[in-house]
């Protein structure tokens, strides 16, 4: 029975953690305010026939790289590649949050967008309608209550069709204006003539635009690594919980 | 499988940025970037949302408007940590009275045992006067007050209280030059230090984030409130004679403690960042998420789970041995005086100076590895020399201290020491494996300790000059 891995990324104070303990029985801590996952944990979970190891990232508002959390988050969803990256959205800040899952799509399509805290939503009144925001990402989007254990067979359903690869959807194109849009055509061939179909070119040629210096040293870093490594052999990250007292 | 396309992927690699930043011109394409990202999806959500009604959408924000005001801010902020510490000291007082009554009268029948079965002296010496009773004393001292702190402070946590304070400290933080998420990371070493140092990752400039490492030791961490909660309410309640009036005083006492702290962290981030950390506090955005009704039995049953079995099982893990040893060393003669008086002899002259004695001092040094070990080494040491108290009511530890020569400035002392003083072992490997600086975990124990000696050297000078005690 083969493994998939899913990976929790979200913006901080969505209710990552609180998922991530339902599904995996584990218990890392939760509390009302952002920042409270700095490391990522790791617990497996069974859905139907297959087995998944979940990984909950540090939440972040983007990935830009602005501090040590995001570049985790946004090197792991990169080099580490998982099955699926499931972005934890709360209800009732969805613009806000939406800025992250988008950043998401443009790297992997590989994604299910889970809009998190429903059921506060409709206590204050507000009305997603989830298939509109499907069919703009083009991704699975599905409205649960972690805390209340609403929707998450619905949510578990879309996650298998995504790790089976029964869904399947390129990276989400967002088009920016006409200067970043010259310098991306300028960059993308270049950039998937020197590091290959491995990693999404557009992403990548957008964020040295940027002038992003981390992703490239976490791109040589990983260049050097897996150049040596047997392919298919994953990077082991340092996922250590600190003992604490 | 080393390719040659790798290697000339480096080298292109460089080349591919330059190109890059030259196509960027260097002007601001991070806000076009942005601007594109936040244009989509707001579009996506006027297309895919409908409020019924914008007004209730605000309505969890109305108490911020007082929690968060700049009359009401900080008053409420104290009258809450107030509250947290009168729970915590009146709840845990006739527990602990039952548990070392409990404790006192299984210690009868071991004694009992040992005599029926002829034991030597020497093996009912380590085991049930070292170790039994240490390992007893651990945990009727320490077990209920962490019993209650944890949970009740893990219900504010939960109902998303620690955001508010870090709003309310934002303005002073800034003052001192340091970033206002200090603050989180600050609320955060009220659990554990080591821990928090991990959460400065969440700070974005490496001289701030330095700065919040640096200050976190200056907040008592769960290691160190059994600590200063036991010594605040065996000394610190003076001449109050009644049971309210003696929580209230032990109350403030810990506020107080902690009002010490949050000004250090203050001073010394405002030195450092006049100084070997100079530089301008950067903007940020701090999020105010809406107030959750905390799951209560959830939140309960964790944070007693997770963090008071945790705080005790490390502390009976290092008490336990170090009750043997302390045992021993009290127990074997040189000259007429314990292996351990020698010791304590040593640091005395030095720990007078510091308005404590050797024992102490020792206990400190020890301690290193936990601060939750600090306190039962202290009594093993004293209870391993000279007369042997009867151990059956949480007044006779007052007693253990009180034949040790402790006034009230011992008690003062010893509590600000602990709190001032260097932060675990832990925390020191967590900073330096952070920062990868000798310099600044050296630094990070150094300043720290600096401060301590020089506090406590003040206080106790002081008061002898004045004759307080």
């Amino acid at each position: 029975m083969s493994q998939y891995t899913v990976a929790f990324a979200g913006n901080p104070n969505t209710g990552k953690s609180t998922l991530f303990n339902l599904l995996t029985g584990m218990r890392q801590h939760t509390g009302n305010w952002a920042g409270k996952t700095v490391i990522s944990a790791e617990g497996e979970f069974t859905h139907k026939d297959h087995q998944y190891l979940a990984v909950d990232l540090p939440g972040t508002y983007s990935l830009y790289s602005n501090s040590a959390d995001e570049e985790a988050a946004r090197d792991y969803i990169i080099f580490e590649q998982p099955d699926v990256t499931l972005v934890v959205l709360d209800a009732t800040s969805l613009e806000r949050n939406l800025n992250l899952a988008l950043q998401v799509l443009e790297i992997t399509g590989r994604t299910v967008i889970c809009i998190n805290l429903i059921d506060e939503a409709r206590r204050l009144g507000i009305d997603i309608n989830l298939k509109k925001i499907s069919k703009r990402l083009g991704v699975p989007v599905v409205a649960i209550s972690a805390r209340n254990k609403i929707g998450i067979e619905a949510l578990l359903d879309q996650v298998e069709l995504v790790a089976t690869s029964v869904v399947t959807a390129p990276p989400l194109r967002i088009t920016y204006n006409d200067e970043i849009e010259r310098g991306i055509a300028e960059l993308t061939p270049m950039v998937e003539q020197t590091i290959g179909s491995m990693y999404p070119a557009r992403w990548i040629a957008l964020r040295l635009l940027d002038g992003d210096d981390s992703l490239l040293t976490s791109l040589k870093a990983n260049m050097n690594s897996k150049g040596k490594a047997l392919p298919g052999t994953k990077e082991v990250l340092g996922h250590g919980v600190t003992a604490c007292h | 499988m080393e390719s040659p396309h790798v290697t000339k992927g480096m080298d292109t690699l460089d080349s591919l940025l330059a190109r890059a930043k030259k196509l960027a011109d260097g002007g601001a394409i991070r806000d076009e970037i942005v601007g594109g990202i936040y244009g989509v999806s707001s579009g996506i959500c006027a297309d895919a949302i409908t409020y019924q009604d914008k007004k209730r959408l605000n309505s969890t924000y109305k108490l911020d408007n007082i929690v968060t005001s700049k009359i009401w801010g900080f008053p409420i902020m104290l009258a809450i940590l107030g509250v947290v510490f009168w729970i915590t000291i009146a709840g845990a007082n006739y527990p602990s009275g039952w548990l070392a009554s409990f404790f006192g009268f299984i210690e009868g029948y071991l004694t009992t045992g040992f005599q029926a079965v002829h034991a030597p002296d020497w093996l009912h010496g380590v085991l049930v006067l070292g170790l039994y009773r240490g390992t007893a004393w651990v945990i009727s001292v320490m077990l209920p007050p962490m019993m209650i702190f944890f949970p009740v402070f893990a219900l504010l946590e939960n109902f998303g209280y620690l955001p508010r304070v870090a709003f309310n400290m934002d303005r002073l933080f800034k003052k001192s030059g340091g970033h206002g998420k200090q603050a989180l990371t600050m609320s955060m070493g009220f659990g554990c230090n080591a821990a928090a140092i991990l959460s400065t990752r969440i700070i974005e400039s490496p001289r701030e984030r330095m700065l919040a490492i640096l200050t976190n030791n200056f907040v008592p961490c769960n290691g160190r409130w059994p600590t200063l909660i036991l010594l605040a309410s065996l000394f610190m309640s003076g001449a109050a004679a009644t049971g309210t009036m003696r929580t209230l005083t032990t109350a403030s006492v810990l506020m107080g403690m902690v009002l010490i702290g949050i000004i250090v962290t203050l001073s010394v981030s405002w030195v450092m960042s006049k100084t070997a950390l100079r530089g301008v506090p950067t903007h940020y955005t701090l999020e105010l998420p809406p107030y959750r009704r905390p799951q209560i039995w959830k939140t309960i049953l964790i944070s007693s789970k997770e963090k008071s079995l945790n705080v005790l099982t490390r502390a009976i893990v290092v008490a336990a041995p170090a009750g043997i040893i302390t045992w021993i060393l009290g127990n074997i003669f040189v000259g007429g005086e314990s292996v351990l008086n020698h010791m304590a002899a040593f640091f005395d002259p030095f720990a007078h100076l510091l308005g404590m004695d050797g024992f102490i001092i020792m206990a400190f040094i020890l301690g290193l590895p936990a601060n939750e070990i600090v306190l039962p080494i202290l009594l093993m040491g004293y209870m391993s020399s000279g007369s042997l108290v009867d151990v059956d009511s949480l007044g006779s530890i007052k007693d253990i201290f009180l034949e040790h020569g402790w006034t009230w400035l011992t008690a003062l002392n010893m509590m600000l020491f602990s709190l001032l003083h260097y932060p675990c072992g832990t925390t020191l490997v967590n900073i330096y494996k952070e920062t990868k600086s000798m310099k600044w975990a050296v630094l990070s124990a150094v300043i720290p300790l600096g401060i301590a000696l020089v506090v406590t050297f003040a206080v106790a000078q002081l008061a002898q000059l004045f004759g307080w005690v």
